[in-house]
């Protein structure tokens, strides 16, 4: 082929010359190394071998270090090597080559068997440095909070403001919408089940003690962790990533009082705000559905409502809230002043602060659920 | 400016870039010359960076053609501008280096992507292109956060030169370093450009880099080359942004 470069082999005597030309290149790196791996085998067959590359048209580092490559793997073969023809313009680059080392770097991730046992080990063991981690923050918070209770005028309510608005106002369609969406699911699937006995009516007793007591809650704390405990990592971890954290701290700020604690209040105060709202609409949604599909006139299921539902399913309901939101806040915290310096690991902890928030969540739910029952509420 | 140069690697003519209501670049034109080092200075915010990001093609012009080894960017189909875009090599100011890839990935990355070679002559060349900008094959292994700033400049160029590209965009190389780190940078881009053959395209706002680096200077103002020539056209100039700047205090510490 015209354009390609070639590996000539020609016999001189007793001395063998490898004439190299065209252009030896990058480009055609694929080729070179193939033919350069072919003439490496020539070793020990001749004692004297001239590379001549005085017809090489254009040569870059790709092809120095090929021509290297071979002149040290016949040279170690055994075989006299010489580079012969090399022009001026090129000679700079093969000596700038010539100071390569050789030796491959190992690459050290093999995967064994123990390997993996060490993995599993190692997660398992990093369990209860998560949990000191979450205790750790969860003091810094108090401790600061105990601060601003003490020089209330270094609270920062704008930031708190921003947060909320952020976390609680713009969170509020989404939230009505899908649990009213809920709402009128569990009612279609309560009346329909239950009209089999007849007992149409007691959908309003399972709608209002689900909604109030579990769903409403556990349900937009799922998705304030989703929504927002993602947000609360993504941001810190940028900051710490470009060391605006570091900054901070410089200049005698605590990053806890400045960033984590207005993020941890707007929480706390927008989950329950959230909660009662989606409560509503859920209930909304149901008996909207339970009058157009089930046929249970409105009055018919308020005063159904009032005679099933005390206001301790309510407060149950509501105590939660914060105390999740506490934990969804922590969680995302300390993910987000986890972050190491590269884009993967912002990811990383981005996930392992939503999957950790609702795992946290639910768990709080359950420890609730036992705690009440307890107390008779 | 407006001589044509024959062998120019670069053309840029009447390139026009705005930003909402800001015109940045003006009606500019500028040639970049087949093997030169060529140092861009011009005062902060004058659109320096602008400029270079209009020529790789990450910013958007209103008017004006831009040729980079005689194709037209505009006109260029999709596999002529990839063409292109493997005989060049960026340094951006950060580094911009791929945090989640290690120094080895980093640098052969370009050239995994582009041509299909062994496993072997990756590492190979990897080493060979630390050699050249002077870092030891240690720091292969090593993630971008835990690198120095001058070290991570250094991969910067290594991976910018992956390709053996004929040009390259540097975007401020020495600012953050050390003045012997910087010295021994514009050292590296000499050697460079001697032993590669490189077409240097150098953004900077140091001087000992105009004075030991480059081959020709241009200046930008008022988003146009407001002067183009050697570093003694430079210091005979009258304009007044050029004066303040060749005979301020700090050239003349650089002039010694």
């Amino acid at each position: 082929m015209n354009g390609d470069p070639t590996l000539e082999r020609i016999a001189r005597g007793n001395a063998l010359a490898l004439c190299a030309a065209g252009p030896w290149t990058a480009r055609f790196a694929p080729m070179l190394e193939r033919m350069v791996a072919d003439a490496e085998r020539l070793s020990g067959t001749r004692p004297n071998i001239f590379i001549d590359v005085s017809q090489v048209s254009k040569l870059d580092t790709f092809g120095a270090w090929l021509i290297e490559r071979l002149r040290r793997s016949l040279t170690t073969g055994g075989v006299e090597t010489q580079i012969a023809g090399l022009s001026d313009n090129y000679s700079s680059l093969v000596d700038e080559v010539r100071r390569v080392k050789a030796e491959p770097i190992a690459q050290t991730d093999r995967v064994t068997i123990t390997g993996m046992l060490e993995q599993i080990g190692r997660a398992v063991a990093g369990i209860g440095g998560t949990l000191i981690g979450l205790i750790d923050m969860l003091g810094a918070v108090l401790a600061a909070t105990a601060h601003i209770l003490i020089r209330p005028r270094r609270f920062r309510l704008t930031s708190t403001i921003h947060h909320l608005e952020q976390v609680c106002w713009r969170a509020v369609p989404i939230v009505v919408l899908i649990t009213f969406l809920i709402g009128c699911i569990i009612s279609q699937q309560g009346i329909f089940h239950f009209r089999k006995f007849g007992a149409d009516i007691f959908v309003v007793d399972m709608l209002g003690v689900l909604v109030l007591r579990e769903i409403g809650v556990l349900l937009v704390a799922i998705m304030v962790a989703g929504r927002s405990g993602s947000a609360y990592t993504a941001e810190l971890g940028s900051m710490k990533m470009r060391e605006e954290i570091d900054a901070l701290r410089t200049m005698g700020f605590d990053p806890i009082e400045v960033l984590i604690l207005p993020r941890m209040l707007a929480l706390v105060l927008a989950l329950p705000i959230l909660a009662f709202l989606g409560a509503m609409a859920a209930l909304y949604g149901g008996g909207l559905v339970a009058w157009l599909y089930g046929g249970v006139e409105p009055e018919a299921f308020l005063l159904r409502l009032r005679d099933a539902i005390s206001i301790d399913h309510f407060v149950v309901g509501l105590i939660k809230a914060p105390v999740m939101a506490a934990v969804i806040g922590i969680v995302a915290c300390v993910e987000g002043l986890a972050v190491q310096g590269s884009a993967e690991s912002l990811g990383q902890h981005t996930t392992s602060s939503v999957v950790k928030g609702i795992f946290f969540v639910i768990v709080m739910d359950g420890v609730f659920a036992i705690f009440f029952a307890s107390i008779g509420m | 400016m407006a001589t044509e140069i024959s062998d120019a690697i670069i053309r840029v003519r009447d390139i026009t870039v705005q930003f909402g209501k800001t015109r940045v670049l003006d009606g500019l034109n500028l040639d970049v010359k087949r093997g030169e080092i060529l140092g861009f200075v011009g005062p902060s915010g004058a659109g320096k960076s602008v400029l270079t990001r209009t020529i790789i093609g990450l910013v958007p012009k209103l008017s004006g053609r831009i040729e980079v080894f005689g194709v037209d960017l505009d006109a260029a189909s999709a596999s002529e501008r990839r063409g292109v875009e493997r005989r060049w090599g960026i340094l951006f100011q950060q580094g911009a280096l791929f945090s989640s890839l290690t120094v080895r990935q980093n640098i052969q990355f370009p050239v995994r992507e582009y041509l299909n070679v062994s496993q072997r002559l990756l590492d190979e060349i990897m080493v060979a292109k630390l050699g050249m900008v002077g870092l030891r094959p240690e720091v292969a292994d090593r993630y971008p956060s835990e690198l120095s700033g001058g070290m991570i400049k250094r991969v910067a160029l290594a991976r910018a030169l992956a390709l053996d590209p004929e040009l390259v965009f540097l975007d401020e190389p020495t600012s953050g370093l050390d003045p012997i780190g910087a010295g021994d940078f514009d050292e590296l881009v000499r050697t460079l450009q001697r032993t590669l053959g490189l077409t240097v395209f150098m953004v900077t706002h140091d001087l000992d880099s105009l004075y030991t680096a480059c081959d020709r200077i241009a200046v930008l103002g008022n988003g146009k080359i407001i002067a183009a020539g050697s570093i003694a056209d430079m210091q005979a100039s009258q304009h007044p942004w050029l004066r303040e700047y060749f005979h301020g205090k700090r050239a003349r510490a650089v002039m010694g």
